[in-house]
């Protein structure tokens, strides 16, 4: 591997120790991702995947309190949230926030915007925008309706995951972090979410997905399958270890179950 | 009267040399009697019988207590160390003399280098060219018989008017500082707008309080005469620089047969610092009759400065089918107190009243909503909608609400709706991982919150609004 692999990781993680409300739940976690590979991350309850996604995202619940995280380069420990969301990444919510009086239309304007200026680019007005967003959503088949509602105040549970898909097509990020997407989705639904999330991989692009379900994983090719348990990567595969895992359950591959 | 003529000079030249020497000798001595109220009345040049009900309102005045009422602590107010008739700023001879803080609110809000002068309070000739620009409007609206002068002209140039509606919605003894400012009131616009009659252009305050560096006593009048139509900008955009700071102003609002008036303000006085140091107390009555049938006040405010506000515009609804409304936004960040609301009096028959009060409390500001609806025996068919939202963002403020309800006629239908609730973390964190830092995740959801009062603004001022309601939160999300 060497130098050569080293120089393209777009995300590394090294040690990783973090706690949230002073218990520590990652205890010391690596994980090396390349621009344009799949990973997969499954286990039980409580192992702590949510957590990492959600301290890659800067949450304010998780407390670092060992290790490193370099994104492009950069320490990302360095950057606040909207930062790392510039920097290109997105996590898309088991539960997406209600945020009545905001338009949902509005929202994700500025969000585009302020990712543009970020970049140094010119920021677009609201014919290029509504363009940008009737081409995107009619490419994929999404319902745009949305739009005109305020930030996901009063939605159905699908209707905030749709959401969470025109904003990762809007704003294009360059590490996708899908939390328990296909949750609460029909088959339909997750077929749509895997269409959009393969039509975005560029070879360039990440996903870093948790899901319980081979569903999504049959329809999203992983390149690699971690099993995570306390707090820790204790397994890695491919495609087959979800397989596997989907046939003989967490205990037939060797992993405790504490909470049983 | 010498001195008086020096001011206007200044005012109406480009001198630049000694306006603070001067705006210093005209400095009245601390302190309130017969003989300060007497010479206030004489620099303006006025007919005997406004001295008289000047006199009149200050022997009242003496009789009366300060309300104790209102949700509001602060230090007992010192009469005697107050002067009755100054510029409350200081004039200062280049804006290097300028706290950088104010520069960089002005900056925000995009405000040209000339016009920061003028609020900042430097003595500039940008005062001459508010005055011309004035006049400019002011024969315009003269085709159309629409007096817009201040108070001080009115009594002079058309006193039968004036003597006929000062005081006649807000009594003289309605209350305490409507009282002293009765006494004492400095300065304010007089409009009066002629039978039938749509006065093509907002009308507004803007430049000439700033110009005339006064607004501690301003007393204003508006008469909308039948069928007539008038909307009205009250700016207090200027932070001011001052110490504690007593602001007592008393506006009056007729509506006669067929006539609306629409009346916004945006206030932002100086809101003190964070542990409730300086700012400005403000104590204002507003007050408008809808004198006569089918006639509509609606007042909008958006209260973002002031360290301690006292303020319910209100409506009285006397003829038959005369509407009412109040759209409030109230912001209560670092030590700000409000209290404020609106009373909606209905009196004649069919007569309809809407509430939208917003309130948004930050830091350690506290914020109360403080209401009145009384419909009185003989309005049949009175409603009223009321709304009031309070906001709270962090731990450390405080929203009340105070309705009150009095009704006399039983075929009243009113309906109050109240909501309290507090941006979440996750909806910041939410906001923020899409791009957006914290400030504007704040705004974005304050300005959703309010949206409902801030369109009810005239387009400008609404952009105005917004900025004001981000700058005034700056800071508040750690």
């Amino acid at each position: 591997m060497g130098a050569f692999f080293k120089e393209k990781t777009m995300l590394e993680i090294k040690d990783l120790k973090v706690s949230i409300n002073e218990k520590e739940i990652l205890k010391g976690l690596n994980l090396d991702i390349k621009p344009g590979e799949v990973h997969a991350l499954m286990g039980i309850n409580g192992a702590g995947k949510s957590t990492l996604v959600k301290t890659l995202s800067a949450h304010y619940d998780c407390e670092v309190i060992g290790g490193s995280i370099t994104y492009k380069k950069k320490d990302l420990l360095e950057m606040d949230v909207a930062q790392r969301a510039n920097e290109g990444i997105f996590m898309s919510f088991q539960n997406p926030v209600e945020v009545p009086g905001v338009n949902n239309s509005y929202f994700l304007k500025t969000a585009v915007n302020e990712k543009r200026v970020y970049q140094g680019k010119e920021e677009v007005d609201a014919m290029q925008f509504l363009k940008h967003i009737k081409e995107q959503t009619a490419k994929h088949g999404i319902d745009r309706k949305l739009l005109q509602r305020d930030l996901n105040d009063g939605f159905s549970g699908g209707e905030k995951k749709r959401n969470e898909l025109i904003q990762l097509l809007l704003l294009n990020p360059d590490l996708i972090m899908l939390d328990e997407i296909d949750s609460g989705l029909d088959v339909d639904a997750i077929k749509t979410v895997a269409n959009v999330i393969n039509a975005m991989l560029d070879g360039k692009k990440s996903i870093l997905m948790i899901t319980h379900y081979d569903r999504l994983l049959e329809l999203i090719k992983p390149d690699f399958v971690h099993i995570l348990s306390e707090g820790k990567i204790v397994k890695t595969g491919d495609y087959n270890l979800a397989l596997e895992l989907d046939e003989k359950g967490f205990e037939g591959i060797g992993i405790k179950d504490e909470s049983k | 009267m010498s001195k008086n003529k020096q001011i206007h000079d200044v005012i109406n030249s480009d001198y630049k040399l000694g306006f603070e020497t001067l705006v210093e000798s005209d400095t009245f001595p601390k302190g309130l009697n017969e003989d300060v109220i007497k010479a206030i009345s004489a620099k303006k040049e006025e007919p005997s019988w406004l001295l008289d009900f000047r006199l009149k309102a200050y022997k009242r005045w003496q009789k009366m207590d300060e309300p104790k009422w209102a949700n509001l602590d602060y230090p007992k107010i010192d009469y005697q160390d107050i002067a009755y008739f100054s510029a409350p700023k200081k004039a200062l001879d280049s804006l290097d003399e300028v706290d950088p803080e104010i520069l960089k609110t002005y900056e925000k809000l995009g405000i040209p280098l000339e016009e920061q002068k003028l609020l900042a309070g430097v003595a500039v000739d940008a005062v001459f060219d508010s005055v011309s620009v004035k006049t400019t409007y002011q024969e315009e609206l003269e085709k159309l018989g629409i007096i817009f002068c201040s108070v001080s002209e009115a009594a002079n140039k058309h006193p039968e008017i004036l003597k006929k509606y000062l005081a006649s919605v807000v009594p003289v003894g309605d209350n305490y500082f409507a009282c002293l400012n009765s006494a004492v009131f400095t300065d304010g616009s007089f409009v009066y707008i002629p039978p039938n009659t749509h006065c093509p252009m907002e009308l507004s305050t803007y430049f000439r309080i700033n110009a005339l560096d006064t607004g501690q006593f301003e007393r204003t009048i508006i008469i909308a005469d039948e069928g007539s139509y008038v909307s009205y900008n009250e700016g207090c955009s200027a932070p001011s620089r001052d110490e504690r700071q007593l602001h007592a102003a008393v506006v009056e609002l007729v509506a006669l047969k067929d006539a609306q008036i629409k009346y916004s303000t945006i206030q932002n006085w100086y809101p003190g610092d964070e542990t409730g140091k300086g700012g400005i107390l403000n104590f204002v009555t507003k007050r408008g009759l809808c004198k006569g049938d089918n006639s509509k006040i609606s007042w909008t405010q958006v209260e973002t400065g002031s360290s301690l506000t006292w303020k319910y515009p209100s409506c009285v609804l006397k003829g038959d089918n005369s509407v009412g409304e109040f759209y409030s936004v109230a912001i209560s960040s670092k030590a700000q107190q409000a209290d404020t609301g609106t009373k909606m009096i209905h009196l004649g028959a069919n007569t309809k009243s809407t509430i939208i009060s917003k309130g948004i409390s930050a830091m350690h500001g506290v914020n109360a909503y403080r209401g009145l609806v009384r419909v009185g025996k003989n309005a049949h068919n009175a409603r009223n909608i009321s709304e009031c939202d309070s906001l709270l963002i962090g731990n450390t403020c405080n929203a009340h609400t105070y309705p009150y309800h009095e009704v006399k006629n039983m075929s009243a239908q009113i309906e109050h709706e109240a909501t309290t609730s507090k941006i979440s973390d996750e909806q910041l964190f939410y906001i923020q991982q899409r791009g957006i830092n914290p400030e504007n995740a704040v705004s974005m959801i304050v300005n959703g919150f309010c949206k409902e009062v801030l369109k009810e603004l005239p387009m400008e001022f609404a952009a105005e609004a917004k900025e004001l309601l981000n700058i005034s939160l700056e800071g508040s999300v750690g």
